[in-house]
């Protein structure tokens, strides 16, 4: 009994580190420009598939990581500028449209260039599985969880204790007066993009080696890497992190002890409920809709 | 009413009129039908996102519940596809209307999520329940006969097609026009003034949101017949998308832009056919190409330049 909960708790908490990491991405997102980027599920796909491709054309693993990160963050700078700063102001059907078209030209390009093949990479630390109670935990879950933890750690002191990420939480509360005391917004909104594409790459390169990638795997970890974040309360840091790991590990016990089939409807049911009865999320969130 | 919203509707009965004598063979009579049926959808959605301000992005799991009650309702339990037909619409409906209250007191970008979340609900039910679904595969659908006379050839089922269109476009017509109408136009103006004004925001809401749901469900039946197979593609995200970006690049509460819409999204994946393997990369270019340029959508954005009301 302890052993399976257990079992469970540990898979949900491994994927609920990447909608986490998915969900801090959206957040960065919506609070430098309020757009909600359905293109985030992409940067992880990109992580995880361009880890592959770098990894088989024969460069060092922690060269072909750190491009495999660094890629997509260029990607969702070129998107900011393009596509993201043109309207800024636009309708939010306008920008959830635009976002989605990058989604399918990011998606469309890697199926192309990469084949619709699944991949997988190496785990980092070898396959032998650590025995916890019964359950057993792979190597990599660890790598997963430590650097989701290694991130939020990076993150909290960019934002509290660095120039830089308090001009970027200024312009979060309020872009005008951010602008008034001389911070550059449009570079908040450059550093946002690349930042969450980054966040989510690293998602994507971590979770490879369990869940495997290929082309398509985009939309289903953005979409709950945005449910991860409104259970956390849109907007909000730590939110999106608990709600992470609450979805991940909802949908790891629903799957074992209520359907398998039905794995991922659950953190779909679990935003409506959450919408219904809690619309600001669990951790409250910024007030952002004008109602 | 403007005169000219009228002039509109007569141009779209000549075309429809004259199509069928020249498109040049079946291939494109198959087109015309399945943009009239997306038109008639888009019409429907329209009046949600574009006169009342709310979107929807799970409408084609409304479409889905549609299509897979003309055809499970028949084939396992042999009811007759019109009466299938309108037990999707009415389930459609009472659905719509249960969630649309809870629903309704969200806005923006919570609102997009809910509808996305029911979407995929729904389209996950049809895919797993594979025992009366199919599942992933789909299922054949019955023919839909009418009175003793089956609607079997593209071209019976063009002039059906057409005169749903017709009527979508007048009704659609007559409903903004409305008190109902200049109702939903008010809250997407301002809620706050349109309840000062005494408008009762969250019924209309919820009726607008059921109106398009049924309208969705009873195409989904429509289009379950007449390709006569339906799957859980018809359901998904995607295609909730597609739906939704021929509402928002026709044009926002404009009639008009949505039949454009509806015309140019159907027509556009054909059109990319020809690159192979690049329709994905095409697709999401001019999606965002036209957004970034024309975020007003096409037929406003035209009407604005020269100069007419759309």
């Amino acid at each position: 009994m302890l052993a399976q909960f257990l079992q469970f708790l540990f898979s949900g908490m491994t994927v609920g580190a990447t909608y986490a990491l998915a969900a801090l991405g959206f957040t960065l997102i919506y609070n430098a420009s309020n757009v909600i980027n359905f293109a985030q599920g992409e940067f992880i796909m990109l992580g995880g598939m361009l880890a592959v491709f770098f990894a088989q054309a024969g460069l060092p693993l922690p060269v072909a990581l750190m491009l495999a990160i660094l890629v997509p963050a260029i990607v969702g700078v070129v998107l900011e500028k393009l596509a993201i700063e043109p309207v800024k102001g636009a309708e939010t059907v306008t920008l959830i449209i635009i976002t989605i078209g990058a989604s399918l030209v990011i998606r469309g390009l890697i199926q192309v260039w990469l084949g619709k093949g699944t991949h997988s990479l190496p785990a980092f630390s070898g396959d032998v599985p650590i025995e916890i109670l019964g359950a057993t935990l792979m190597p990599q879950s660890l790598w997963v969880l430590g650097v989701t933890a290694l991130v939020v750690v990076a993150l909290w002191y960019f934002f509290s204790r660095t120039l830089h990420g308090k001009a970027m939480l200024a312009t979060s509360f309020n872009r005008l007066a951010a602008e008034l005391v001389g911070i550059n917004t449009s570079w908040v909104l450059f550093m946002s993009f690349a930042m969450s594409a980054a966040l989510g790459a690293i998602g994507g390169i971590l979770v490879t080696p369990i869940t495997l990638t290929s082309y398509d795997v985009g939309i289903m970890l953005g979409l709950k890497g945005f449910v991860a974040a409104v259970v956390g309360g849109l907007g909000n840091g730590l939110g999106a992190v608990l709600g992470g790991l609450l979805v991940g590990i909802l949908e790891a016990m629903g799957a074992g002890y209520i359907s398998s089939a039905y794995k991922d409807a659950i953190p779909f049911v679990l935003i409506l409920f959450m919408l219904f009865f809690m619309p600001r999320g669990l951790f409250g969130g910024k007030s952002t809709d004008r109602v | 009413m403007k005169k000219n919203a009228y002039v509109g509707l007569y141009i779209v009965i000549a075309i429809l009129l004259v199509l069928p004598f020249v498109l040049p063979n079946s291939f494109y009579v198959d087109l015309a039908i399945r943009m009239a049926i997306n038109a008639v959808i888009v019409l429907g959605l329209n009046l949600l996102i574009g006169f009342a301000g709310q979107i929807s992005m799970g409408h084609a799991g409304f479409l889905g519940i549609g299509a897979y009650a003309s055809a499970v309702l028949p084939t396992h339990f042999g009811w007759h596809p019109l009466l299938a037909m309108g037990a999707g619409a009415v389930a459609t409906g009472l659905l719509a209307a249960l969630v649309a209250r809870p629903i309704f007191k969200l806005k923006g970008h919570y609102l997009a999520m809910a509808t996305l979340g029911l979407g995929i609900i729904i389209n996950i039910v049809l895919r797993t329940e594979a025992a009366l679904t199919g599942g992933p595969d789909g299922m054949p659908v019955p023919a839909l006969g009418l009175l003793g006379f089956e609607l079997s050839s593209d071209k019976h089922w063009y002039w059906v097609v057409a005169l749903l269109l017709s009527v979508s476009v007048w009704a659609s017509l007559n409903l903004i026009d409305s008190p109902f109408g200049r109702a939903l136009r008010a809250l997407h103006g301002s809620e706050v003034a349109s309840q000062v004004a005494g408008v009762d925001v969250v019924r209309y809401k919820v009726s607008i949101f059921v109106i398009s749901a049924v309208f969705a469900s009873l195409m989904g039946s429509v289009t379950a017949h007449y390709v006569g197979f339906v799957t859980p593609n018809f359901a998904d995200f995607f295609h909730s998308i597609e739906l939704v970006t021929m509402v928002v690049i026709g044009g926002m509460a404009s009639v008009y832009g949505s039949l454009v819409g509806a015309v140019l999204l159907t027509a556009l994946p054909q059109a990319l056919a020809t690159f192979e393997g690049w329709e994905t990369v095409a697709f999401g270019t001019i999606l965002m190409i036209c957004m970034i340029f024309m975020p007003r959508g096409l037929v406003p954005t035209l009407a604005a330049k020269f100069g007419k009301g759309a």
